[in-house]
């Protein structure tokens, strides 16, 4: 963990070994009250993403791969779409129309309420979250100098 | 109802082949057959069972003002039913190319979300709705284009990207424009409010959507992208680009938004034939002066759109029934063209006419369809080709527009001399080539065979009795303009 | 009616930077604000003078709100140029490895 040549200084990793945490914690936060305030799926899912890529920034790219399993990230986003599209046969099949409302409405404000919005909401987050940092983990993996002629 | 099951199902197949596949192609030249076979079912199934009525399906049960709402007549079966069949001969025929090429499961992943995406702008109602579902399928084409890995993809993808990412911005400035002026986003919506209002609002925005969707069908002033990515594509992804996707993108759109939503405003029709006119005659010259095959065809493609524009242009039901028909010609010879030249690619290794000579005696399938897709797509009867482009010189000279049918006649003659060259040196030149003991799959013959026979049977369809069934309600839907509107939101 | 023109300004920004720069990673930044300012336009089209966040928090009576359509397909368009953007920094990455050169004069293979 304290290796000294890959990465940033120790400043750094020690600052981010703290903040991960808690920005993750924001992220989900954002994600969870997606009924209730801005954000939601999309807003909460980046959020989760830049906390990750603070890893792979300050730590390099082999400790990363360690720390994360990039194949099972791969895995669980296309698991979430196919949950999401399985959420909206469901609406078919039980509410009457794709993606309808199914679940009770709940009460007003409360945070366990609106239906299916929030779980949707979550899956939208982690969805959003492993594409864009596995975007940016697969353009970290290409190097200018390789490459054959033409 | 059956139809959000055409954009659930590929979606679905996409993301399944990514999450079993490993390392080799099985799961995903399976999964991606049977969803193409179950798709084109169910489009014939719904042009031939609901092909006079509008369905209305309102996502997630939101009532009509205020949801997304998918709307299926008959324009959109017949678009249904052009889409899902190439795509399933297309993918038939990569199922061997791709091997030969770069074998990898992520091609039929991106194959299953260009076609979620281009059903999905053929379904709906809603204008954001129809940005977002061409933004998917732009960037499956994007992607699949660049799928060889060789150098001439990357620099031909970067082009299209660039370009279609500028339409993109000017078409989203256009449906800014309408949200502000009609407040609504529904297509009927945005015609009843349209129909009312100021007709310096319908010019702006038929100017903006023209300029955008007008790159992405490849008329002729925004036509400079698809030379070079037609060209460079594997010979499927030409196929899908050349045959459906700049129609699906660009001509079902702007008939959907001209005709439909803003009411054909004389202003666009009178642009139309312009354009239509300019597209016919360049591109044709420049077409004949091609060495390279795909170069060749993909420049014969935009002068094949110009035609269909000069249909549209002349606005008669005649020059419409024209259009449409040429659209469902089109897609099938072009596509049939393109598999020859990838199966030539193939078994040769080079796309250069000089350095190809005599192949009916080496690849006979192959070089008898590319002399049936020539004939066609150059006018001679008995073949589809001939009758499309005869209604509508026809319906030019009717309508008043000699001028225009002139030009017609000589687009045709410039496309013969253009495929005449390739079947000259390209397919039986003066020596004989041989290619040593490969031989064509049987996959990708009968993809090349289906097709041609296609090309024989699409010309029944222009016998009365069946042109009363399966054009007239197509047309109505278009020369009808606002009564979308009553159909849409009148239920 | 300034604030549409600054807006309309920097649509044209990135329009010049798309038909002069040669560079293709100022290319890919020109295409980006010159989506942004679609967005910016989009909106500042839902403004509404003296209106509320449009937010129902418990408690609170009804007020004249902003337009919040505009504000949730605002983010949906973000995201997708964000797509687009990774896939032409992946093209432009794999350009540089095969043409060694980021100058788009010289990638010039296919003409005619």
């Amino acid at each position: 963990m304290n290796n000294n040549d890959t990465g940033m200084t120790l400043i750094v990793k020690t600052i981010t070994r703290i903040s991960v945490w808690i920005i993750i914690l924001y992220g989900i936060y954002i994600v969870l009250h997606g009924h209730l305030t801005p954000g939601g799926g999309f807003g909460g899912g980046v959020i989760i993403a830049l906390a990750l890529l603070n890893v792979l920034l300050a730590y390099g790219r082999d400790f990363t791969a360690d720390w994360l399993n990039p194949k099972f990230l791969h895995g669980l986003e296309a698991a979430s779409v196919s949950a999401f599209l399985i959420m909206g046969i469901l609406g078919i099949l039980v509410g009457g129309a794709f993606l309808g409302n199914f679940i009770s409405h709940g009460q007003l404000f409360h945070l366990v309420s609106a239906g299916t919005i929030p779980v949707l909401n979550i899956v939208i987050g982690i969805k959003v979250a492993m594409a864009l940092f596995l975007v940016i983990w697969v353009l970290s993996a290409l190097e200018l100098k390789e490459g054959e002629e033409v | 109802m059956i139809l959000p099951y055409f954009i659930i199902i590929p979606l679905l197949a996409a993301f399944l082949i990514t999450l079993i596949a490993g390392e080799k192609d099985h799961w995903g030249i399976a999964f991606s057959l049977i969803t193409g076979i179950v798709l084109t079912v169910l489009a014939f199934y719904s042009f031939l069972v609901f092909r006079s009525e509008t369905l209305v399906y309102q996502m997630g049960g939101w009532k009509l003002p205020y949801g997304i709402v998918l709307v299926q007549d008959a324009l959109t079966g017949y678009m249904l039913v052009i889409v899902n069949l190439i795509a399933l001969t297309s993918l038939l025929f990569s199922v061997n190319y791709i091997r030969y090429l770069d074998p990898d499961w992520k091609y039929y992943a991106l194959f299953m979300l260009l076609l979620a995406g281009m059903n999905g702008v053929i379904l709906t109602g809603d204008l954001f709705n129809l940005f977002v579902f061409m933004e998917i399928a732009l960037l499956a084409a994007f992607a699949l284009v660049a799928y060889g890995g060789r150098a001439e993809e990357y620099e031909a993808a970067f082009k299209y990207a660039v370009m279609g990412a500028v339409s993109s911005t000017i078409i989203l400035v256009g449906i800014t424009v309408t949200y502000s002026s009609t407040s609504a986003l529904t297509m009927a919506a945005v015609a009843d409010a349209l129909s009312q209002g100021d007709p310096k609002i319908v010019h702006w925005i038929g100017g903006l959507f023209l300029v955008g969707f007008g790159l992405k069908a490849a008329a002729m002033p925004f036509h400079a992208w698809l030379p070079d990515a037609h060209s460079s594509a594997p010979a499927p992804i030409s196929s899908m680009l050349s045959g459906v996707l700049i129609k699906v993108l660009g001509i079902y759109v702007i008939m959907r938004l001209f005709f439909n939503v803003l009411g054909a405003p004389d202003v666009f029709i009178r642009i139309f034939l312009v354009l239509s006119a300019i597209s016919i005659l360049v591109a044709g010259f420049i077409s004949v002066n091609q060495w390279d095959m795909k170069r060749l065809l993909a420049y014969s493609s935009i002068s094949q759109i110009g035609y269909i524009l000069l249909g549209l242009g002349i606005a008669t039901p005649l020059g419409i029934l024209g259009a449409v028909f040429h659209l469902l010609n089109h897609a099938i010879f072009k596509s049939l063209l393109f598999f020859n030249a990838g199966t030539v690619e193939m078994m040769l290794g080079t796309r250069d006419l000089k350095k190809m000579g005599n192949l009916t005696r080496a690849l006979p399938l192959t070089s008898n369809t590319s002399l049936i897709a020539s004939l066609a797509i150059s006018g001679i009867p008995p073949f589809n080709g001939f009758f499309s482009k005869l209604i509508i010189i026809i319906a030019a000279i009717q309508a008043g527009y000699p001028l225009y049918a002139i030009f017609a006649i000589v687009g045709s003659v410039l496309t013969m001399a253009a495929l005449m060259k390739v079947q000259r040196y390209g397919f039986r030149g003066e020596n004989e080539v041989d290619i040593g003991d490969k031989k064509v799959n049987w996959k990708m013959n009968t993809a090349m065979a289906t097709l041609a026979v296609l090309c024989l049977v699409a010309s029944v369809l222009i016998i009365p009795g069946i042109k009363e069934a399966a054009f007239d309600p197509v047309i109505s839907v278009i020369t009808e303009k606002t009564q979308y509107i009553q159909a849409v939101m009148g239920r | 009616m300034t604030i549409y023109l600054l807006c309309f300004a920097l649509f044209l920004v990135g329009l010049y930077g798309i038909l002069t720069k040669r560079d293709l990673v100022k290319i890919i930044l020109s295409l980006t604000i010159m989506g942004y300012s679609a967005n910016l336009f989009f909106i500042l089209f839902a403004y509404r003078s003296q209106a509320l966040y449009p937010i129902l928090s418990e408690g609170a009576e009804m007020a004249p709100m902003v337009d919040p359509l505009p504000q949730a397909l605002v983010l949906t368009s973000i995201v997708i140029e964000l797509g687009t953007t990774a896939l032409l920094v992946a093209l432009a990455v794999r350009l540089y490895q095969k043409y060694k050169t980021f100058d788009i004069t010289k990638i010039r293979r296919l003409s005619g």
